[in-house]
């Protein structure tokens, strides 16, 4: 949960993918996704050809396989509700495995899975290659307005002050005796969220006003080392997210 | 199901209703921050950042519900309206949202749209005109801003889980024929035993606040004289 610099998810690296402007990893990120969620969903094709450009990717950024497959356990909540799907759907039904099942009902479930996946890898290839700082960086060049930018800075920034504040309070409790185990510790914190939240602000304050102090204008000065891409990078963001629209424009179109 | 996670994932909704969503959300989050600029001064520049960090960590904890394929998190709607304002406070569950869609991969990049208008548009909006209602009418005392602060999240949470099941209505990927009523029922069911969580976080935070630093509740500002009297920023400290 300590979203700093690096968060969780980032892999330290300079690979091609990493040493991409983040402006051009977003772009073809949002892209790529919107063209995996336009393919028709019989177009099976299609989704073998989505899961091996993200293939690719991993393999140019160097992300294990192993990672990836860990990390889009998030999902397991979609897989739930895509599994009741071919019991709960309607219409016409065939047997599998001994269970009548609704045929509308297992192309939703495929739909859900494959959608849901190709999207969760897209982030994680995403989050394994650029900072949250890079990230809010590129939204900025991205043209986000300034007072979401703002929003998102302090968000990241004020996260390990919460994180922080919340292991200091933890601490306090435990040298006074208090020894929660498991599940039992959310009773404390429970009792303690509003002045944890009042504990954070403080601090968060005293931050803000420093920044202040130090000319802070609303705009955190843009890093050294990477520029805003240049028409060769985009370019060379544009390879993934132009093969994944034509796969999809020919599923389209062949549909 | 779905609130496990909450957030609506890619597939689940088809292209043309996500994409009038994302117009929906993309038209209503301008207004906010054509509205929010005004709000935004010195001393809620880092509340306004706080709380989204707020939501963000809290949004992490994770009920688990009846049985252990049934579980969901707190969305934050109602807290933030209550100490940011309407404006702001939408602002900051969508950044919320967008981040979590590009670094988790919670919650698919394309039906953003879709999850924008369900927990930082209705959720925010529900909470905040219940919020407005309440306040002239409780006592204004520790006692009152609790109770509006438990309504206000309670029913954002089930406004947000109605606004899935309304979309899910306009444009489900999956016919579930007659089912959709029982859909409606197993979200409204589930999102109320969420609400009851959110209203007593919602609640306990705010009237933590309220106490120490009333100057800091966006809701409470245009009461009483204390408006006039509140410290700049870090001025109190």
């Amino acid at each position: 949960m300590a979203a700093g610099a690096g968060h969780v998810l980032y892999r330290e690296g300079t690979s091609p993918v990493h040493r991409l402007p983040p402006e051009v990893k977003i772009a073809a990120t949002v892209t790529g996704t919107l063209a995996v969620v336009a393919t028709p969903r019989a177009a099976f094709w299609a989704f073998g050809g989505y899961a091996l450009l993200v293939a690719v990717v991993a393999a140019v950024a160097r992300v294990p396989a192993g990672w990836l497959l860990t990390r889009s356990l998030i999902e397991v909540p979609f897989v739930l509700f895509a599994v009741a799907l071919p019991v709960l759907g309607a219409g016409e039904r065939v047997d599998l495995l001994g269970l009548r099942l609704s045929v509308e009902g297992l192309l939703g479930a495929w739909n859900i899975l494959a959608k849901g996946t190709l999207g969760v890898w897209a982030s994680l290839l995403l989050a394994a290659t650029t900072t949250t700082r890079d990230l809010i960086v590129g939204l900025d060049r991205l043209r986000c307005p300034q007072i979401l930018i703002q929003i998102a800075t302090f968000m990241l920034r004020y996260l390990e002050v919460l994180v922080g504040e919340a292991r200091r309070m933890r601490v306090a409790r435990l040298s006074r005796g208090d020894d929660p185990r498991f599940l039992w510790q959310a009773r404390g914190l429970a009792t303690g969220v509003g002045a944890l939240f009042l504990r954070a602000y403080e601090r968060g304050e005293r931050v803000y006003l420093a920044m202040l102090s130090r000319g802070y204008t609303g705009r955190l000065p843009q890093p050294g080392g990477t520029g805003p891409a240049g028409p060769g990078q985009w370019l060379a963001g544009a390879v993934v997210p132009a093969v994944a629209v034509t796969l999809a424009a020919v599923a389209v179109v062949s549909a | 199901m779905e609130p496990v996670a909450m957030h609506i994932s890619n597939g689940i909704i088809n292209g043309p209703v996500a994409a009038v969503f994302a117009a929906f959300a993309l038209a209503a989050l301008v207004v906010c921050v054509l509205r929010g600029r005004r709000d935004l001064d010195d001393r809620l520049a880092p509340l306004a950042g706080l709380v989204a960090a707020f939501i963000f960590a809290v949004q992490m904890l994770n009920f688990p519900i009846l049985t252990a394929g049934v579980s969901g998190h707190l969305m934050g709607g109602a807290l933030a309206a209550l100490l940011v304002g309407p404006w702001v406070g939408a602002l900051c569950v969508a950044v919320v949202l967008v981040v979590q869609a590009l670094v988790f991969g919670d919650g698919g990049v394309a039906m953003l749209g879709l999850n924008i208008t369900n927990i930082a548009l209705l959720g925010t909006a529900a909470s905040y005109l219940l919020i407005a209602l309440l306040l002239r009418v409780v006592p204004r005392t520790p006692a009152g801003l609790a109770a509006t602060g438990f309504v206000a999240g309670l029913v954002s949470v089930v406004v947000a889980a109605l606004g899935f099941v309304g979309q899910y209505w306009l444009g489900g990927t999956v016919d579930l024929g007659g089912n959709l009523a029982g859909l409606a029922g197993t979200m409204v069911g589930v999102h109320v035993l969420i609400g009851v969580g959110e209203g007593l976080i919602t609640a306990t935070t705010v009237v933590t606040v309220a106490t120490v630093r009333p100057d800091l509740v966006y809701a409470l500002r245009r009461q009483g004289p204390a408006t006039a009297a509140a410290p700049a920023a870090g001025g109190v400290r």
